[in-house]
């Protein structure tokens, strides 16, 4: 299956990564051969065969409702971009 | 020394031939006179190192201690090491001190072990070469002019070229036990679920698993024996009973069935390599393992499955990397969305980028149900026919991977640099256990075999590498110059 | 033309679970900034979910009481898209196999009947930080002690007709999760959001029409108004010969207004994959069945409750039964005084006034259950008036103790004894001397309005401390004899 640039440039935009507007067809081509890679597996007859999503066979676990986690922000902010007053900072947001 | 295995360093601290002090600084030694060639050290923790290897000594004189106490590690920096830089291989964690320690790391920690540093990596684990780290290839010690393989390139090439016994490595598709391969070592990737993967930077989540990549199956126990176990904060951890690795590796191979498929030693594979497989196939057979004839009807769309999948689940772990609280923000974003394409695009590699926007494709709408669920749905086909030939034997033996390392210089042709996983891809599809070990040389390159058992099943699987390896010379052998 | 107006509400409840429904923060309100995110909440590398077993019985409680489908298996996806509050990039929620399933909310209408809206689903799902716009040169600031809190989301079916049902509705869902106790309901805090999905079609049509997701609504009065404004924007947009476009709008109550998100895309491929950390989460039918014998009375059970056992009204019962702490306020009232319908008058007359008079919530309330059954109890006794007993409940709300001991300290007591009252009565007449003679003289009407003049000159000049039905008899008698 082809992907375009302009397909490259939606995923781009979905994935929110820039990239340079003459990557794009390199890019496209990239993805072109491992897309095509993958295409196999459309004529697998799967019978129905549910779909795996972990390979474990056991049920989610559930935790006891107790704090168990410390207030670190101290620590965790250390290694932060921005901060300000303890809130992370970004550049506004509207909305 | 570094001749040594892990398990005769173990003896030697124990006997007290040495001290770990003098067994961590000579490694130390040997790291600053041997990597700058080498490239497998992202992180080299010298002054942690000497105080840990002190510690253990102490610990030693007054008694508490464990098989590993003192014993020198690396580990992949792909596991988040408390307080020193984990850096997954890239930009977008450059400047990433982990605040926590991965569960693996405190395991190994509490038993006494001593971290000489984190290891060099494929970017967030997306290739399988060795070449596409940001802080640079890994060369390969058997051969400068090929590549590693990878993506646990560092940990696999520190081992091979001396300058620690054992290290802790990432497996998603194979990129753990194929640089084990390449560098004539025994790479073991435990069951999915049987080691916790707190603190185990996240590539495709329900491929992931933990490993150790060892000169030894021998070591390997001795590894697993710490790191296997439940662990509270990974609901996909298994709250099964850890065998005792150790005192089963000395049962005879009479009787063990071992599978072999047919169809992986076909054409693709190169017939040198195909070759020396399946004579390891023949010397376990001489142990008295009875070769039986298995089908894997799906195995061929092991690749298309994990790349489908794996690329998914990659996508969206990535999402996190995004400029915000920790890792790479770029210099002066005017908006929001400024921040996180230019903190992303400038700090993710061509090759992640890439395994980013492939996911991408798969999840979305258009793709969904026709890739995505599909290839769900063959994985779970995959599995069935590991389970079934499981019924009939009791370990599967197939190739590691089907050519030899390419040279580094040659033009990377992504899709066929990322297939090489192939055989390997197998077990991360199933969750089951897989192990590669040294099984010859072909231009006096390493060549390794794979054996496959069932879920929670790695005792089985270091019984009969060990059994191999008390026959056999091939996981002695070291590249020259090291 | 003749519209009909179709709504489904989107309710986000915060369960009042102690921590994350996936980590083992504390999810207490109010907190510093950020002083309640650990490193899975930051979405650091390697963190991973487990899922809160509090969160689960919440969930499963909420779909026994609406009657609900419950499957055996429910799962966990992630919800792709960037947004600051969002740590992961993804928002870990139910898409395909939700934890309960189709169920039902009876409500009440304005004319008093009954109208059943369908539950279409609920799902558990972790709630975002949140953003701080002002006070940062031109930067938000972003609080992820929210991030990760547990929500209950719970749709309807798009049933409702009206603004006043969708109000309804959300007051019937609201009353329910206080009343299981697994959402405190506080609006103002966030506990309970509402999002509106509002579209229009002429009457007769099947097809939907273009709806509108009014965002984020956090109160009663607010749902009704942005759905109405809504409405009108709707129609007006449409008789003008316009099209509308599928959207997110937010209510501006200053206004009155909703307007377009600015930063919401339309149709945003949110990419729903199962998350590969959480694994199914399976219940057993026995589970199911011993939780439900935890079930307390449900809202519409007490309401008929407190018609046949009290004799209450129906709108007396659904006013006292409106929240499970004004319900068990008054069954404490009434327990202590013995009197079902003083109970009522009080705490829907004196009490609600004084609650609404500060903006009280009833667990706020300055006069405790206790305090207002024990001043009943000196009415029923005879021991104060009615009128003084006002008195005294403000007394009580000023914090001077309980009835007895305001009643004491003040001298409050009724005066009962008749001698007394009628001494007080002859003087009072006798200060009065033409009144009297005009009462005597004058026809049934003037008569009545003199006997009130008299009464309450009676009161005043026993400082309202004669019993009333005394002074009552007492002055006919000595008027007319």
């Amino acid at each position: 299956m082809a992907l375009t640039s302009s397909d490259v440039q939606t995923l781009a935009h979905l994935t929110q990564i820039r990239l340079e507007p003459d990557s794009l067809n390199d890019l496209a081509c990239t993805l072109s051969q491992f897309a095509d890679a993958a295409e196999s597996i459309r004529e697998i007859a799967t019978n129905g065969s549910e779909p795996l999503i972990s390979p474990l066979e056991i049920t989610q676990r559930l935790r006891a409702d107790t704090v168990s986690e410390e207030n670190l922000r101290e620590l965790y902010q250390s290694i932060a971009p921005a901060t300000e007053d303890g809130l992370y900072l970004v550049p506004k947001v509207l909305d | 020394m570094h001749q040594q295995t892990l398990a005769q360093q173990s003896q030697a601290l124990a006997k007290g031939d040495y001290s770990a002090r003098e067994l961590t600084s000579h490694y130390l030694q040997r790291i600053e006179q041997f990597d700058s060639q080498l490239n497998s050290f992202i992180a080299v923790t010298t002054e942690q190192a000497l105080a840990q290897a002190d510690a253990a000594d102490a610990a030693r004189k007054s008694g508490t201690v464990t098989s590993l106490t003192g014993v020198p590690l690396a580990h992949q920096d792909v596991f988040c090491s408390q307080g020193t830089r984990t850096s997954c291989g890239s930009k977008m964690l450059d400047n990433f001190i982990a605040p926590y320690n991965a569960h693996l790391l405190e395991q190994l920690q509490l038993a006494g072990s001593v971290s000489l540093g984190k290891t060099n990596m494929d970017e967030f684990a997306m290739t399988a070469t060795g070449q596409s780290s940001f802080y640079g290839p890994t060369s390969n010690p058997w051969d400068a002019l090929r590549i590693s393989g990878g993506a646990a390139s560092g940990s696999a090439v520190a081992v091979a070229a001396g300058l620690v016994a054992a290290s802790t490595a990432c497996d998603t598709f194979g990129d753990l036990r194929l640089p084990a391969a390449h560098n004539g070592l025994t790479g073991l990737k435990a069951s999915y679920g049987r080691i916790s993967r707190f603190g185990m930077t996240a590539n495709a989540s329900s491929f992931d698993q933990a490993g150790f990549i060892t000169r030894t199956a021998e070591d390997a126990a001795l590894l697993l024996q710490v790191a296997a176990g439940f662990d509270t904060r990974d609901s996909t951890c298994s709250q099964d009973t850890v065998a005792d690795y150790n005192s089963s590796l000395n049962q005879p191979l009479s009787g063990l069935r071992i599978g072999i498929a047919r169809c992986l030693f076909d054409a693709s594979v190169d017939s040198r390599i195909a070759d020396l497989v399946l004579a390891s196939a023949g010397q376990l057979q001489q142990l008295g393992a009875i070769l039986i004839d298995i089908e894997l009807p799906h195995s061929a769309q092991s690749m298309a499955c994990a790349s489908i999948i794996g690329s998914g689940e990659a996508s969206t772990n990535m999402s996190r990397f995004d400029g915000v609280r920790f890792g790479y923000r770029c210099a002066d974003p005017a908006d929001l969305d400024d921040l996180y394409q230019r903190s992303r695009g400038e700090a993710f590699g061509p090759a992640v980028q890439q395994r980013i926007m492939l996911g991408t494709h798969f999840l979305s709408a258009n793709q969904y149900e026709d890739y995505y669920v599909q290839a769900q749905r063959v994985r779970r086909l995959i599995k069935q026919d590991l389970t079934s030939a499981f019924g009939q034997v009791d370990l599967i033996l197939t190739p590691v991977t089907a050519a030899l390392p390419r040279t580094a210089s040659k033009t990377a042709d992504p899709v066929s640099d990322w297939s090489c996983q192939r055989y390997t891809a197998l077990a991360n599809l199933a969750g089951l256990p897989a192990l590669s070990m040294p099984c010859g040389q072909v231009d006096g390159l390493p060549v390794g075999t794979q054996l496959l058992a069932p879920w929670l099943q790695e005792a089985r699987l270091l019984n009969a590498a060990h059994q191999y390896q008390q026959a056999t010379d091939w996981h002695h052998s070291r590249p020259n110059g090291f | 033309m003749q519209w009909e107006t179709v709504i489904g509400l989107e309710i986000h409840a915060q369960l009042a679970t102690k921590t994350k429904i996936f980590s083992g923060s504390s999810s207490a309100f109010g907190a510093a900034p950020n002083s309640q995110a650990c490193a899975g909440d930051l979405a650091m590398p390697g963190t991973l979910p487990v899922l809160n077993e509090e969160a689960v019985r919440m969930a499963y409680l909420f779909g026994l009481a609406v009657d609900a489908e419950i499957g055996e298996v429910s799962r966990f996806d992630r919800k792709n898209y960037f947004y600051p509050d969002l740590p992961s990039g993804y928002q870990t929620s139910q898409m395909d196999l939700p934890i309960v399933g189709k169920g039902h909310m009876d409500i009440t209408l304005e004319d008093g009947s009954t109208k059943r809206i369908g539950i279409t689903r609920a799902h558990l799902e972790e709630d975002a930080g949140k953003s701080l716009h002002e006070d940062f040169s031109g930067m938000t600031g972003i609080d992820l002690n929210r991030a990760g809190s547990t929500l209950l989301e719970i749709v309807s079916e798009p049933e409702l007709r009206s603004a006043k049902e969708a109000v309804a509705y959300a007051r019937a869902i609201h009353s329910l999760v206080q009343y299981l106790g697994v959402c405190d309901g506080n609006m103002a805090e966030g506990s309970f959001r509402c999002d509106c999905n509002v579209s229009i079609r002429p009457v007769g049509q099947e097809e939907f029409g273009v709806r509108a997701e009014i965002k984020n609504v956090n109160s009663f009065r607010f749902i009704e108004r942005a759905i109405n404004s809504e409405i009108r924007r709707q129609i007006e947009v449409l008789e003008d010969g316009g099209t509308l476009v599928q959207q997110t709008r937010l209510y501006d109550p200053a206004k009155d207004e909703t307007r377009a998100m600015r930063s919401k895309e339309e149709a945003t491929d949110y990419r729903y994959v199962p998350c590969p950390n959480l694994l199914p989460v399976v219940i057993e039918r026995s589970y199911l069945e011993q939780l439900r014998t935890t079930l307390p009375e449900l809202p519409v059970q007490k309401r008929e409750r407190f018609q046949s056992e009290f004799s209450l009204s129906a709108y007396d019962a659904s006013v006292l039964t409106a929240s499970r702490a004004m319900a068990d306020y008054y069954e404490q009232v009434q327990k202590t005084c013995g009197d079902a319908k003083l109970a009522a008058n009080w705490v829907m007359g004196e009490l609600s006034s004084l609650l609404n008079k500060d903006s009280l919530e009833i667990g706020q309330s300055p006069v405790s259950a206790e305090q207002l059954g024990g001043l009943l109890v000196r009415i029923k006794d005879n021991t104060i008036s009615g009128n003084i007993a006002k008195t005294v409940f403000e007394a009580i709300a000023q914090g001077e103790g309980c009835a007895d001991d305001i009643i004491e300290k003040r001298g409050l007591k009724q005066v009962t004894d008749s001698g007394a009252i009628e001494a007080i009565l002859d003087e009072m007449l006798a200060a009065n001397a033409a009144e009297v003679e005009e009462y005597r003289t004058a026809d049934e009407n003037r008569r009545s309005r003199m006997f009130g003049f008299f009464i309450g000159q009676a009161m005043k000049a026993s400082r309202g401390k004669a019993n009333p039905q005394q002074v009552n008899q007492l002055l006919r008698q000595k008027l007319e004899g």
